[in-house]
Protein backbone atom coordinates (compact mmCIF):
# COMPACT_ATOMS: atom_id res chain seq x y z
CA UNK A 1 0.00 0.00 0.00
CA UNK A 2 2.78 2.33 0.76
CA UNK A 3 4.79 2.13 -2.53
CA UNK A 4 7.54 5.03 -1.70
CA UNK A 5 11.51 3.70 -1.62
CA UNK A 6 12.47 4.01 1.92
CA UNK A 7 12.36 7.74 2.47
CA UNK A 8 15.08 9.30 3.92
CA UNK A 9 15.93 11.93 6.03
CA UNK A 10 18.74 14.45 6.28
CA UNK A 11 19.83 13.03 10.01
CA UNK A 12 19.88 9.41 8.44
CA UNK A 13 16.64 8.15 9.52
CA UNK A 14 15.22 5.08 7.48
CA UNK A 15 11.98 3.69 7.88
CA UNK A 16 11.40 0.49 5.40
CA UNK A 17 8.17 -0.06 3.08
CA UNK A 18 6.98 -2.66 5.67
CA UNK A 19 7.61 0.31 8.52
CA UNK A 20 5.90 2.92 6.81
CA UNK A 21 2.70 0.41 6.47
CA UNK A 22 2.78 -0.17 10.04
CA UNK A 23 2.69 2.88 11.21
CA UNK A 24 0.13 4.13 7.90
CA UNK A 25 -1.83 1.08 9.64
CA UNK A 26 -1.56 2.58 12.84
CA UNK A 27 -3.01 5.74 12.38
CA UNK A 28 -6.71 4.05 12.53
CA UNK A 29 -5.49 3.53 16.54
CA UNK A 30 -4.26 0.01 17.95
CA UNK A 31 -7.44 -2.20 17.63
CA UNK A 32 -9.28 -2.58 20.58
CA UNK A 33 -8.79 -6.90 20.83
CA UNK A 34 -7.20 -9.54 22.91
CA UNK A 35 -4.13 -9.51 20.40
CA UNK A 36 -3.85 -5.98 18.73
CA UNK A 37 -0.38 -6.65 17.18
CA UNK A 38 -1.90 -10.27 15.75
CA UNK A 39 -4.43 -7.96 13.83
CA UNK A 40 -2.59 -5.47 12.71
CA UNK A 41 0.02 -7.96 11.28
CA UNK A 42 -2.81 -10.07 9.28
CA UNK A 43 -3.47 -6.50 7.26
CA UNK A 44 -0.18 -6.32 6.55
CA UNK A 45 1.14 -9.63 6.10
CA UNK A 46 3.57 -9.91 8.80
CA UNK A 47 3.84 -11.71 11.88
CA UNK A 48 2.69 -10.48 15.62
CA UNK A 49 6.17 -11.28 16.52
CA UNK A 50 7.48 -8.86 13.49
CA UNK A 51 4.43 -6.09 14.34
CA UNK A 52 6.26 -5.87 17.88
CA UNK A 53 9.86 -5.84 16.87
CA UNK A 54 9.26 -3.49 13.92
CA UNK A 55 7.86 -1.17 16.91
CA UNK A 56 10.33 -1.51 19.41
CA UNK A 57 13.04 -0.72 16.73
CA UNK A 58 10.93 2.44 15.36
CA UNK A 59 10.71 3.67 18.86
CA UNK A 60 14.61 3.30 19.57
CA UNK A 61 15.42 4.98 16.29
CA UNK A 62 12.93 7.94 17.38
CA UNK A 63 11.04 7.42 14.65
CA UNK A 64 7.98 6.87 16.66
CA UNK A 65 9.11 9.30 19.73
CA UNK A 66 5.85 8.02 21.95
CA UNK A 67 3.54 5.05 21.79
CA UNK A 68 0.42 4.95 23.64
CA UNK A 69 -2.37 6.85 24.32
CA UNK A 70 -2.99 9.71 22.80
CA UNK A 71 -5.57 12.26 24.68
CA UNK A 72 -7.79 14.54 23.78
CA UNK A 73 -7.01 17.41 25.88
CA UNK A 74 -10.72 19.74 25.13
CA UNK A 75 -12.79 16.67 26.37
CA UNK A 76 -10.69 16.68 29.40
CA UNK A 77 -11.52 19.97 30.51
CA UNK A 78 -8.49 21.68 29.08
CA UNK A 79 -10.42 23.98 26.61
CA UNK A 80 -7.92 27.26 26.55
CA UNK A 81 -5.18 25.96 24.68
CA UNK A 82 -2.78 28.76 23.33
CA UNK A 83 0.33 28.93 20.61
CA UNK A 84 2.08 31.67 22.07
CA UNK A 85 4.93 33.29 19.10
CA UNK A 86 7.80 35.00 19.73
CA UNK A 87 9.89 36.85 18.02
CA UNK A 88 13.58 35.92 19.27
CA UNK A 89 16.66 36.68 17.61
CA UNK A 90 18.64 34.15 15.92
CA UNK A 91 21.46 34.25 17.83
CA UNK A 92 19.48 33.57 20.92
CA UNK A 93 16.31 31.34 19.67
CA UNK A 94 18.22 27.71 20.35
CA UNK A 95 18.82 28.51 23.30
CA UNK A 96 15.85 30.01 24.71
CA UNK A 97 13.39 27.24 22.80
CA UNK A 98 15.86 24.41 24.76
CA UNK A 99 14.84 26.22 27.82
CA UNK A 100 11.08 26.85 27.02
CA UNK A 101 10.55 22.92 25.96
CA UNK A 102 11.92 21.97 29.28
CA UNK A 103 8.63 23.89 31.35
CA UNK A 104 5.98 21.49 31.85
CA UNK A 105 2.74 22.96 30.87
CA UNK A 106 4.52 23.77 27.82
CA UNK A 107 3.77 20.40 25.32
CA UNK A 108 5.28 21.50 22.35
CA UNK A 109 7.95 23.84 21.50
CA UNK A 110 9.58 24.32 17.88
CA UNK A 111 11.53 26.88 15.79
CA UNK A 112 9.40 28.13 12.37
CA UNK A 113 10.68 30.49 9.98
CA UNK A 114 9.56 33.89 9.73
CA UNK A 115 7.70 34.65 6.88
CA UNK A 116 7.95 38.89 6.62
CA UNK A 117 6.22 41.09 6.73
CA UNK A 118 3.07 39.48 7.78
CA UNK A 119 4.54 36.59 10.32
CA UNK A 120 7.60 38.19 12.43
CA UNK A 121 7.51 35.50 14.94
CA UNK A 122 10.26 32.52 14.49
CA UNK A 123 9.56 30.59 18.36
CA UNK A 124 6.42 28.64 18.63
CA UNK A 125 5.04 27.10 21.67
CA UNK A 126 1.76 25.25 23.01
CA UNK A 127 0.29 26.02 26.81
CA UNK A 128 -2.62 23.76 27.92
CA UNK A 129 -4.97 24.80 30.32
CA UNK A 130 -8.49 24.78 32.10
CA UNK A 131 -8.92 28.51 32.41
CA UNK A 132 -7.50 31.59 30.06
CA UNK A 133 -6.42 32.92 32.88
CA UNK A 134 -3.88 29.89 33.96
CA UNK A 135 -2.79 30.10 30.84
CA UNK A 136 -1.73 33.37 30.37
CA UNK A 137 -0.11 33.73 34.10
CA UNK A 138 2.09 30.56 32.70
CA UNK A 139 2.75 32.50 29.90
CA UNK A 140 4.06 35.40 31.94
CA UNK A 141 5.84 33.27 34.03
CA UNK A 142 7.79 31.86 31.19
CA UNK A 143 8.61 35.25 29.83
CA UNK A 144 10.13 36.06 32.93
CA UNK A 145 11.71 32.64 33.67
CA UNK A 146 13.13 33.50 30.58
CA UNK A 147 14.25 36.88 30.54
CA UNK A 148 11.85 37.48 27.81
CA UNK A 149 9.09 39.87 28.69
CA UNK A 150 10.36 42.51 26.53
CA UNK A 151 10.30 40.25 23.12
CA UNK A 152 7.38 40.48 20.64
CA UNK A 153 5.20 38.06 21.31
CA UNK A 154 0.95 36.86 21.03
CA UNK A 155 -0.84 34.52 22.35
CA UNK A 156 -3.53 32.89 19.75
CA UNK A 157 -6.30 30.65 21.59
CA UNK A 158 -7.82 28.10 19.23
CA UNK A 159 -11.45 28.46 19.49
CA UNK A 160 -13.65 26.64 16.69
CA UNK A 161 -12.31 22.64 15.72
CA UNK A 162 -12.61 21.94 12.30
CA UNK A 163 -10.96 18.91 11.84
CA UNK A 164 -8.31 16.40 14.22
CA UNK A 165 -7.19 13.31 13.66
CA UNK A 166 -4.11 11.16 13.48
CA UNK A 167 -1.20 12.08 10.60
CA UNK A 168 -1.14 9.67 7.54
CA UNK A 169 1.98 9.24 5.96
CA UNK A 170 1.22 7.32 2.84
CA UNK A 171 -0.44 7.09 -0.40
CA UNK A 172 -2.98 4.78 -0.12
CA UNK A 173 -5.94 6.96 1.05
CA UNK A 174 -6.99 8.11 -2.53
CA UNK B 1 -12.99 10.14 37.62
CA UNK B 2 -12.35 6.43 38.84
CA UNK B 3 -9.03 6.06 39.80
CA UNK B 4 -7.88 3.32 37.55
CA UNK B 5 -9.50 5.43 34.67
CA UNK B 6 -7.11 8.29 35.73
CA UNK B 7 -4.22 5.42 35.40
CA UNK B 8 -5.43 4.27 31.69
CA UNK B 9 -5.29 7.85 30.70
CA UNK B 10 -1.78 9.21 32.24
CA UNK B 11 -0.11 5.86 32.46
CA UNK B 12 -0.07 4.73 29.43
CA UNK B 13 0.58 7.64 27.08
CA UNK B 14 3.97 6.59 26.32
CA UNK B 15 5.67 3.11 27.11
CA UNK B 16 2.42 1.60 25.99
CA UNK B 17 3.04 -2.72 26.21
CA UNK B 18 4.82 -4.12 23.45
CA UNK B 19 3.72 -7.69 24.35
CA UNK B 20 1.38 -10.15 22.59
CA UNK B 21 -2.01 -9.33 24.85
CA UNK B 22 -1.14 -5.33 26.12
CA UNK B 23 -4.70 -5.17 27.45
CA UNK B 24 -3.95 -7.97 29.92
CA UNK B 25 -0.65 -6.79 30.66
CA UNK B 26 -2.30 -3.42 31.84
CA UNK B 27 -5.47 -5.58 33.95
CA UNK B 28 -2.36 -7.09 35.48
CA UNK B 29 -1.04 -3.27 36.33
CA UNK B 30 -4.36 -2.16 37.56
CA UNK B 31 -6.05 -4.97 38.93
CA UNK B 32 -8.55 -5.33 36.23
CA UNK B 33 -9.43 -8.15 33.90
CA UNK B 34 -8.46 -7.88 30.22
CA UNK B 35 -12.33 -7.15 28.90
CA UNK B 36 -12.73 -4.71 31.39
CA UNK B 37 -9.64 -2.47 29.72
CA UNK B 38 -10.69 -2.83 26.41
CA UNK B 39 -13.96 -1.71 27.42
CA UNK B 40 -13.20 1.54 29.09
CA UNK B 41 -10.42 2.48 26.43
CA UNK B 42 -13.61 1.57 24.16
CA UNK B 43 -15.69 3.53 26.29
CA UNK B 44 -12.86 6.40 26.32
CA UNK B 45 -12.54 6.61 22.76
CA UNK B 46 -16.33 6.89 21.80
CA UNK B 47 -16.74 9.41 24.75
CA UNK B 48 -13.36 10.77 22.68
CA UNK B 49 -11.30 11.59 25.91
CA UNK B 50 -8.75 9.95 23.90
CA UNK B 51 -8.13 9.98 20.46
CA UNK B 52 -6.57 6.46 19.78
CA UNK B 53 -4.11 4.85 20.76
CA UNK B 54 -1.56 4.77 18.67
CA UNK B 55 1.94 5.98 17.50
CA UNK B 56 3.30 9.59 17.31
CA UNK B 57 5.77 9.99 14.93
CA UNK B 58 8.70 12.78 14.80
CA UNK B 59 8.30 15.03 12.65
CA UNK B 60 10.38 15.46 9.67
CA UNK B 61 11.63 12.03 10.05
CA UNK B 62 8.89 10.52 7.80
CA UNK B 63 6.97 12.39 4.49
CA UNK B 64 6.58 16.06 5.15
CA UNK B 65 4.99 17.96 7.59
CA UNK B 66 4.09 21.92 7.35
CA UNK B 67 1.79 24.10 10.03
CA UNK B 68 0.28 26.42 7.18
CA UNK B 69 -1.91 29.51 8.38
CA UNK B 70 -4.49 31.48 6.21
CA UNK B 71 -6.31 35.20 7.23
CA UNK B 72 -9.58 34.23 6.07
CA UNK B 73 -12.82 36.74 6.13
CA UNK B 74 -14.95 35.99 8.99
CA UNK B 75 -18.02 35.68 6.92
CA UNK B 76 -16.38 33.09 4.80
CA UNK B 77 -14.39 31.31 7.03
CA UNK B 78 -16.78 27.94 7.67
CA UNK B 79 -16.77 27.69 4.40
CA UNK B 80 -12.73 28.22 3.55
CA UNK B 81 -12.38 25.58 6.25
CA UNK B 82 -14.34 23.02 4.60
CA UNK B 83 -12.18 23.20 1.47
CA UNK B 84 -9.59 22.96 3.81
CA UNK B 85 -10.63 20.10 5.89
CA UNK B 86 -11.50 18.49 2.56
CA UNK B 87 -7.57 17.28 1.82
CA UNK B 88 -6.70 14.39 3.07
CA UNK B 89 -3.35 15.58 3.93
CA UNK B 90 -4.67 17.61 6.34
CA UNK B 91 -5.08 16.55 9.82
CA UNK B 92 -5.82 19.21 11.99
CA UNK B 93 -7.73 22.51 11.30
CA UNK B 94 -8.63 24.96 13.41
CA UNK B 95 -10.03 28.73 14.42
CA UNK B 96 -7.49 30.95 16.11
CA UNK B 97 -8.14 34.14 17.29
CA UNK B 98 -6.12 36.06 15.57
CA UNK B 99 -5.45 37.85 11.61
CA UNK B 100 -4.48 34.67 10.63
CA UNK B 101 -7.14 32.80 12.06
CA UNK B 102 -7.18 29.41 10.23
CA UNK B 103 -4.37 26.85 11.10
CA UNK B 104 -3.92 23.73 9.81
CA UNK B 105 -1.29 20.70 9.33
CA UNK B 106 -0.62 19.25 6.18
CA UNK B 107 0.75 15.89 6.41
CA UNK B 108 1.71 14.09 3.03
CA UNK B 109 4.31 11.32 1.75
CA UNK B 110 6.48 14.08 0.18
CA UNK B 111 7.63 17.68 -0.10
CA UNK B 112 6.06 17.87 -3.61
CA UNK B 113 2.80 16.43 -2.89
CA UNK B 114 2.93 19.00 0.06
CA UNK B 115 3.69 22.08 -2.29
CA UNK B 116 1.16 20.69 -4.71
CA UNK B 117 -1.92 21.03 -1.86
CA UNK B 118 -0.70 24.38 -0.31
CA UNK B 119 -1.38 25.32 -4.26
CA UNK B 120 -4.34 23.89 -4.34
CA UNK B 121 -5.90 25.23 -1.02
CA UNK B 122 -4.83 28.64 -2.56
CA UNK B 123 -6.36 27.92 -5.98
CA UNK B 124 -9.63 27.00 -4.54
CA UNK B 125 -9.66 29.49 -1.59
CA UNK B 126 -8.49 32.08 -3.38
CA UNK B 127 -6.48 32.96 -0.15
CA UNK B 128 -2.45 32.55 0.18
CA UNK B 129 -1.44 30.69 3.05
CA UNK B 130 1.82 31.04 5.03
CA UNK B 131 3.86 28.20 5.24
CA UNK B 132 5.48 27.67 8.25
CA UNK B 133 7.52 24.28 8.68
CA UNK B 134 9.71 23.13 11.67
CA UNK B 135 12.88 24.64 11.77
CA UNK B 136 14.03 22.60 14.96
CA UNK B 137 12.00 21.00 18.01
CA UNK B 138 12.90 21.65 21.22
CA UNK B 139 10.48 19.38 23.27
CA UNK B 140 10.53 15.82 24.12
CA UNK B 141 6.95 14.80 23.57
CA UNK B 142 6.41 12.54 26.81
CA UNK B 143 2.98 12.70 26.41
CA UNK B 144 0.54 15.04 28.48
CA UNK B 145 0.14 15.44 32.19
CA UNK B 146 -3.11 15.27 33.23
CA UNK B 147 -3.86 16.87 36.79
CA UNK B 148 -7.48 16.24 38.07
Amino acid sequence: MVNNAAISHPEGVFASDDELALIEALCGGLPLVPRPYKILGERLGMSEEDVLQYLESLIARGIIRRFGVVVQHRRLGYTANAMVVWNISDELVDEIGERMGKFDFVTLCYQRPRRLPDWPYNLFCMVHGAKRETVLAQVRELADSLGISDVPNEVLFSSRQFKQRGARYGNGHK
Amino acid sequence: MFETDKKLLNNYQRDFPLVPRPYAEIGKQLGLSEGEVIENFSHHIESKTISRIGAVVKNGTIGASTLAAMKVPQEKLIDVAKIVSSFDEVNHNYEREHNFNLWFVITAPSEARLQEVLSEIEAKTKITPINLPMVRDYHLDLGFKISW
